[in-house]
């Protein structure tokens, strides 16, 4: 093992192509991978929102849904049920990206990110495939959580248009909420900050409509809790699964979505080079 | 004149008022090793940082095959491989998938990246561990991963920075066999070491780094003739056998309560008998004589500002 042999390097001008989409791909491998040898975190992203809905119905869900306007006290729980769980579905994409967080931080701090930027990977490469995987990740748990909602009664309105949009908007919201999720792994100055952050997010769609309608709730709060992105989320996507009144909400979620991925977008770029370097 | 690898001009960082390099040059010539050798705190990491495009210097220029790494990081990144203090390998995947990685992101291809993968499982000593976690290795098979890894390409310069520390002796042999290895393939190998032996055994120029500044540089032969440290040691049995001794050497340093004498000496065969001739004229016995060359300890301690004190040559580890 003393001997190295001597590939012919290659030369400076041979490495000037851009290689931005298939680094991309070999990242995104690289995270489907990780997925599937530690299943763990992945698991978790699912196990969390079903706990919370199975609590949310079962156990809260028959007091809730009395509450809820024009709701016959006797079917509360299905009522219930039928409200919270466009909100569920979004506390599942916001704790998939609180995972992207703790994945962006690890490569951080292991130093594998410094080492990418030595080998002129792109940046974009490396995030988006961080981004592409999560967003895959969070589609897949999405799908998993609305299988037990249907199979403890939630019964959707919804025609194959609408199925069509809701699939359309949450892989949107998974890709905007992702972006956020790298950017803060990678301001996060230890693994444990990165996977706190996203807190925050895990906490908006409970501050919005995904529990209980925002005018239940006092006028300074309420304030907040209509005007945040995760409303216009849930709002959409309740508005297609059940048929509910859609009005603006579908423009101001895409609006919010793309507000999202630019920021995040920005954020990670403007300290990826500043944060990699220990 | 062909372009040096690596090539450093009034190279200066500073991080708001803390000064960390204070102006480096350095010409590092194609197919060598140098080491840079100095303290924590140096400014070590940061140059091998601004050499592998990962910081911007604040000031001077920085070359590695002629591509100056700020306008033409790319070009950089093409010729160069960098391992670092702490091995940047991904600890979710086995040696070889971390391995496979590296060959998809230097785009050789499936055959060549798996042949190559293959090859330096093999040569690295971890073909057996090739299908395990990496939680599974220790220090020394993430440390020999990660240089692997960084030569599934064989750049043509590599960064070494601390590649040794914190592996068991014999781990640190195969390492410096392996580095001899590159050298003797082409490589040209930038190391920082806090190894005095370390940059003894593998280096050709040592350049000594500082507080930001690079205080001595040269051949280790060089850099130990930089120091007064040669001297030969002469215990005796009493005060006055010390006496008559010390009256002979002008030169000589004494320690009464030890009852030694220290005669400086390039430690060669002809000074230690011309010692011993003039005891013997002299009729002086001698109880014990030990004979001590510089080394790059003296070296290191003294021109890194912690000089060693007088008659505790030889001495081991580093003061901080």
């Amino acid at each position: 093992m003393t001997t190295i042999t001597a590939h012919g390097p290659a030369g400076p001008g041979a490495t000037r192509r851009s290689y931005v989409v298939t680094d991309a791909i070999t990242m995104l491998r690289r995270n489907l991978l990780h997925m599937v040898r530690y299943p763990g975190l992945s698991i978790f992203t699912i196990l969390g929102p079903v706990v919370i809905l199975l609590l949310f119905v079962f156990v809260f869900g028959g007091t809730l849904g009395a509450g809820l306007p024009g709701v016959d006290p006797a079917g509360g729980r299905e009522a219930y049920l039928a409200y919270v769980l466009p909100g569920i579905l979004l506390i599942t994409i916001a704790g998939t990206a609180g995972g992207t967080a703790t994945t962006v931080s690890m490569d951080m701090k292991e130093g594998i990110t410094a080492r990418f930027r030595t080998m002129a990977i792109s940046r974009a490469a490396v995030l988006a495939g961080h981004v592409i995987g999560n967003a895959l990740q969070a589609v897949i748990a999405v799908a998993l959580v609305l299988c037990v909602g249907l199979l403890i009664g939630f019964r959707p309105t919804a025609g194959p248009i609408e199925w069509l949009a809701v699939a359309g908007l949450i892989a949107l919201i998974a890709y905007a909420t992702s972006w956020v999720g790298v950017a803060m792994g990678i301001q996060a100055k230890s693994v444990e900050t990165a996977s706190n952050l996203p807190v925050v997010l895990l906490l908006l769609p409970m501050l919005g409509s995904g529990f209980v309608p925002t005018d239940s709730m006092p006028t300074w709060l309420q304030g907040f809790a209509d005007y945040q992105p995760f409303t216009p989320f849930i709002e959409t996507i309740r508005g297609l699964l059940l048929g509910t009144p859609l009005g603006g909400n579908p423009v101001l979620a895409v609006g919010w979505c793309v507000v999202l991925i630019v920021v995040g977008y920005v954020w990670s770029m403007a300290i990826y080079e500043r944060k990699s370097v220990r | 004149m062909t372009t040096p690898a690596i090539e450093l001009r009034g190279l200066r960082k500073s991080y708001g008022d803390k000064v960390v390099l204070d102006g480096i040059d350095l010409t590092v010539a194609a197919g060598t090793v140098t080491a840079l050798l100095g303290p924590n705190g140096a400014g070590k990491t940061t140059t091998v940082h601004i050499l592998s495009t990962l910081l911007r210097p604040s000031a001077g220029t920085a070359l590695v095959h002629g591509f100056d790494t700020v306008r033409d990081p790319d070009g950089v990144r093409a010729v160069i491989g960098l391992t670092g203090q702490f091995s940047a390998v991904d600890g979710l995947l086995t040696g070889e998938e971390n391995l496979l990685l590296m060959a998809r992101l230097r785009h050789l291809g499936a055959k060549r990246g798996a042949a190559r993968v293959t090859e330096l499982l093999e040569q690295f000593d971890l073909a057996d561990a090739a299908r395990k976690p990496l939680a599974t290795y220790s220090g020394g098979m993430r440390r020999r991963l990660d240089l692997a890894m960084t030569l599934v390409t064989a750049p043509r310069v590599i960064f070494l920075d601390e590649p040794t520390t914190g592996l068991d002796p014999r781990s640190r042999r195969t390492m410096w066999d392996i580095v001899r290895g590159l050298v003797a393939n082409g490589t040209t190998v930038l190391l920082t070491t806090q190894n005095l032996e370390e940059a003894d055994a593998l280096a050709n120029q040592i350049a000594v780094l500082d507080g930001g500044r690079i205080v001595a540089a040269g051949t280790p032969d060089e850099l130990k003739r930089l120091v007064p440290g040669g001297h030969l040691r002469l215990r005796f049995t009493d005060a006055a056998t010390l006496d008559s001794a010390s009256r002979l050497f002008g030169d000589s340093t004494r320690d009464d309560a030890g009852l030694e004498l220290t005669v400086p000496s390039d430690g060669g065969v002809g000074a230690l008998r011309a010692v011993l001739d003039r005891l013997d004229a002299a009729r002086l016995e001698v109880a014990d004589l030990s004979i001590h060359t510089p080394d790059l300890d003296d070296v290191f301690l003294a021109l890194t500002g912690t000089t060693a004190p007088s008659g505790q040559v030889n001495q081991k580890g580093m003061t901080p």
